[in-house]
């Protein structure tokens, strides 16, 4: 699997995803600065967490109008794979490649802690390697994880069933908004587009992928991508 | 190189104030110094040229007080590669890498305003580490607050880790660790206290000397605008009822600048085009370019207006003053000013050459082409004030026996109340609002361990990975009680914590709040803590490599209580041998390491529960402190040990409900055979003692036995609840609710 993590100015999480994939894959993946509209084919591109532009405007608003996004945006619509972490998730809400938008966490404190998410389902190039209700543990790092969408928006979502993890609590159920960090719609923390080419998600399987260092429960999503992929 | 006679006097801009006495008091100089700074000019000085005097002979920028205490610490071992006097400390951690770090204070703006002085105080230290050609690892921070119950303290809790959040974690370093103490002391005077520890190249460390003349000076990262001028200066004074109106001295910050100027300052470093550089942190332009000529032995000429401005209209003494942050100053070798550019305009921030580097050893400002500024520099260095200010040593306060102090009446409540209260009460509602986990290198997070433990970035490749233990310590009470003893026990806290991970500590960073030092009682305070200090430090082998002094935390002639604040870094080959606090499994062996003699003085049980702040602090034994923790640290890297936490704050029983708490385990202990009284044993604060959980509990013993350590088995892990003798049986899940609810109901409940 070829990959492209995009970096604009005040991305932070680029190192972190781009070892995660070299420890899957065994190679670095390309590194793409966000004025370069013209980078080389790739079998996936990985938007990364951080403060794009500072965060200024509304996050994700600035990165989405950048040359990068527009080749980015051209691709997607290919069916080129795009995964947006964190940030990577509002840039790419902001580019209109996924519905919703990530507001201000409830609290409206910004937090980071493992949190349990359960996999909606493995029939996707993300997930193939996760059962449909499986419970993973990942962390969060985020003050605007809050998804949001309108009900009509919501129930289609539901229907096609684009909805990949939720937060749950450590057995999985869901209850009450239990284990939710930032108060999000039905407890959504990733989403797909329609065709599941596109993933949005706020937690950071990126830094689960290690004993040592935060578990290894994000593994499965970068080997069932490179599984998907290769 | 001797410095050249004066050839153009500078010229008096248009309304340019006159220089009257009562300008130069404005400007925090005494008149004794005022006339050695005439004596050094040879005549009445320009404005710029007092304002950039008052800066360099503030407090803050001159250690004028507490240089001559300064010296007393020991600085070298074979591992240190620069010590005290750059812009961080640098030691070996093998492999051909350095760990470079340092811990400064942001105390009076924080109060002032406290998320940008916060903020500011996260990117200062920030900038002080990759100034050297690091890039941070993590960052760490000591904070003590006011009185729960003072009006202030919520706004200030809130704004303060709002504003560390803020920025840390827009830089993409994580906050790993730190402590957060309130005490009535700092209603007036909070302290934030922020570190940095790094990692480079030994072989590429970049250092503030100058050298070369006619290379030229370039000014990187933001415009200057008028934030913080005389921020320095502000920052060497007590506060008064009017300190609030000194808001405009408080810089603001903008992480997302320093963010691209880290970016930009180490692709450059990858280069070999620098030959020095040096952050802009206090007196900006002022001290940065002072010190860069002053340590190269050269002199050097700025074109003011050539620096990039914020806003119209600012003349040369607010350039020279102005705090403005995210600026750096380079001296770059000749003809490599384009390559810098372009990197520098990459990454979209301002770069200009603002003057070149000359042989007058005399700083010449100049102003659309006229001299507004000439100063010899070595004077301004070697004859600047040094005070040795009239000190009072703080006397040994009596022993409180334990007899003295009465025994619990409900042991549940005495738990339950030390385990919530302000000091002891969980701060996660303030970690997990930093991000402690990006670079993925984090294996010991906050409340999993006495040190925070990061994974070298770098390092050589192989089955193992090496890891950076670090950790910030400071027993205030016990500082006030007795200076020396204070001083002793914070360095042997800050290498015990480290111990406890089962890292080797290699060196530690001072970070010393005070109060007044014209106070001889302060003064005392001072110089007790250093004397304390520089033997722990000499016994433990554990050198000071950096460090900041801030004096002068007083409102309205009330002092805060001692606070010499030590941040130590160790290191460990392999951190599949390290060990954290938390106790997650059942049936293992409690061992208590260490001799326990249940000493109450100065201990939190006797304030929490008893509202008592008396007797002697506890005595550090430094033979023993090593002896007890040369011998842990073995076990643990021995993979002998599943977790470990040393005694503080509440001694034994608050270190096993910290363990059983932070790992979702409990524990049933009894007491040994002991003369000392229950309360005495399980709340008393001795020194030098662990808390172990193993498998074999007998043979951990009998190895402390062989290594003549004593060592007690007290129990074993498992079950719902903490049960210790007959004396209490406590389910984890109430202690947990007492221990987790009490900061954010706090920071929750109307003011």
């Amino acid at each position: 699997m070829k990959a492209a993590v995009l970096v604009f100015p005040g991305s932070n999480r680029e190192g972190d995803v781009a070892q995660a994939i070299e420890l899957v894959t065994g190679r670095r993946p390309q590194m793409v600065w966000h004025g370069d509209g013209d980078f080389e084919k790739v079998d996936l591109i990985v938007v990364p967490g951080g403060f794009s532009y500072g965060d200024y405007l509304r996050c994700g608003a600035m990165a989405a109008q950048s040359p990068v996004m527009a080749e980015v945006k051209k691709r997607a619509a290919q069916g080129v794979p795009v995964l947006g972490i964190c940030n990577g998730f509002q840039i790419v809400t902001e580019a209109g490649l996924l519905p919703g938008t990530l507001m201000r966490n409830s609290h409206l404190k910004f937090v980071c802690a493992d949190v349990h998410l359960r996999v909606e389902t493995s029939q996707s190039l993300f997930t193939n390697r996760y059962q449909a209700g499986q419970v993973i543990k990942v962390p969060v790092a985020h003050a605007e994880g809050n998804y949001f969408a309108d009900a009509d928006t919501m129930k289609r979502l539901e229907d096609r069933g684009q909805i990949a993890f939720r937060y749950c609590g450590p057995d999985g159920s869901i209850v009450d908004g239990r284990g939710n960090p930032n108060g999000s719609s039905s407890n959504i923390a990733g989403v797909f587009n329609d065709t599941k080419t596109v993933l949005g998600l706020m937690p950071h399987p990126e830094n689960a992928v290690e004993p040592m260092f935060g578990g290894t429960d994000g593994k499965a999503l970068f080997e069932g991508m490179v599984e998907a992929l290769s | 190189m001797t410095v050249a006679p004066e050839k153009n006097p500078p010229v008096k801009l248009p309304n340019e104030p006159e220089i009257t006495p009562q300008v130069v008091a404005e400007h925090g100089l005494a008149p004794d110094e005022y006339e050695r700074l005439l004596k050094i000019m040879g005549r009445t000085p320009t404005m710029v040229e007092l304002g950039i005097f008052s800066a360099m002979w503030s407090e803050h920028c001159s250690y004028k007080s507490s240089k001559v205490w300064l010296k007393k610490l020991p600085t070298k071992a074979p591992w240190v590669i620069q010590g005290p006097g750059e812009n961080a400390g640098v030691i070996d951690i093998g492999d051909g890498q350095a760990a470079i770090f340092k811990m400064e204070s942001h105390n009076h703006p924080s109060y002032i305003e406290p998320y940008q002085g916060a903020a500011t105080g996260v990117g200062g230290i920030l900038r002080d580490v990759f100034t050297m050609g690091a890039r941070p690892v993590a960052n760490l921070n000591a904070l003590r607050f006011g009185d729960p119950k003072h009006a202030k303290t919520r706004h200030l809790v809130s704004g303060v880790v709002a504003g560390i959040a803020g920025y840390g974690n827009c830089m993409g370093i994580p906050t790993v660790g730190g402590e957060t103490n309130f005490h009535a002391a700092y209603n007036g005077n909070i302290l934030v206290n922020a570190m940095t520890v790094g990692v480079a190249a030994t072989d590429k460390i970049f250092y503030a000397a100058a050298a070369g003349i006619g290379n030229p000076m370039v000014y990187v990262g933001s415009k200057t605008g008028r934030d913080g001028i005389h921020g320095a200066t502000m920052s060497s004074t007590e506060f008064n009822e009017d300190s609030e109106s000194k808001r405009p001295t408080v810089q603001v910050g903008d992480p997302f600048v320093e963010k691209l100027l880290l970016e930009a300052c180490l692709e450059l470093m990858a280069t070999d085009a620098i030959i020095a550089i040096q952050d802009m942190g206090a007196a900006g332009l002022t001290s940065s370019s002072f010190e860069m000529a002053a340590k190269g032995g050269l002199g050097l000429v700025m074109e003011l207006d050539k620096v990039p401005m914020r806003e119209t209209g600012m003349n040369p003494y607010e350039l020279m003053l102005s705090e403005s942050q995210e600026r750096m100053l380079i001296v770059l070798k000749p003809g490599r000013e384009d390559e810098a550019r372009k990197i520098f305009e990459k990454w979209e921030l301002d770069f200009a050459v603002i003057g070149h580097l000359t042989d007058t050893e005399r700083m010449v400002l100049t102003w659309h082409g006229d001299v507004v500024g000439n100063i010899p520099i070595p004077p301004l260095v070697t004859e600047a004030p040094m005070y040795e200010r009239p000190w009072t040593l703080t006397p040994l306060p009596p022993e409180l026996e334990a007899s003295k102090v009465p025994a619990p009446t409900d042991w549940k409540a005495s738990l339950l109340t030390l385990m919530s209260c302000p000091d002891l009460a969980s701060k996660a509602w303030i970690w997990h609002q930093y991000d402690h986990l990006i670079m993925g290198n984090t294996a010991i997070r906050p409340q999993g361990g006495d040190a925070a433990l990061v994974r070298v970035p770098g390092a050589p490749k192989a089955a193992s990975h090496k890891g950076l233990a670090m950790t910030s310590d400071c027993t205030p009470r016990y500082v006030q009680a007795h200076p020396e003893t204070g001083g002793r026990q914070a360095v042997a806290e800050a290498w015990r914590n480290i111990t406890a991970v089962g890292a080797r500590p290699l060196a530690v960073t001072d970070n010393m709040n005070f109060g007044n030092p014209q106070k001889p009682e302060i003064m005392g305070q001072f110089a007790g803590a250093i004397m304390g200090m520089a033997e722990a430090c000499i016994a433990l082998d554990f050198p000071v490599v950096s460090g900041n002094v801030s004096l002068y935390n007083e409102t309205e002639g009330r002092p805060i209580l001692p606070t010499p604040t030590i941040g130590a870094v160790g290191v460990i080959d392999d951190i599949a041998t390290s060990a954290g606090s938390r106790l997650v499994q059942s049936g293992l062996a409690l061992v208590l390491i260490g001799e326990t003699k249940g000493w109450l003085g100065q201990s939190i049980y006797l304030r929490e529960l008893h509202g008592r702040e008396e007797g002697a602090p506890p005595p550090v034994d430094l033979a023993v402190e090593r002896r007890n923790g040369d011998f842990v640290r073995g076990e643990i890297v021995g993979r002998r040990v599943h977790a470990c936490h040393d005694l503080s704050d509440g001694g034994l029983l608050v270190a096993l409900a910290e363990m059983c708490l932070s790992g979702g385990t409990g524990a049933c202990i009894k007491l040994p055979a002991t003369d000392v009284a229950p309360h005495a044993y399980l709340y008393g604060e001795d020194q030098g003692r662990y808390l172990i959980a193993t498998d074999d509990g007998p043979a951990l013993v009998e190895a402390a036995r062989k290594a003549g350590v004593p060592a007690v088995l007290l129990g074993y892990s498992g079950g719902p609840d903490i049960t210790v003798d007959r004396l209490l049986t406590l389910p984890l899940q109430e202690l947990r609710d007492a221990h987790e609810n009490w900061l954010p109901g706090y920071m929750n409940s109307a003011a």
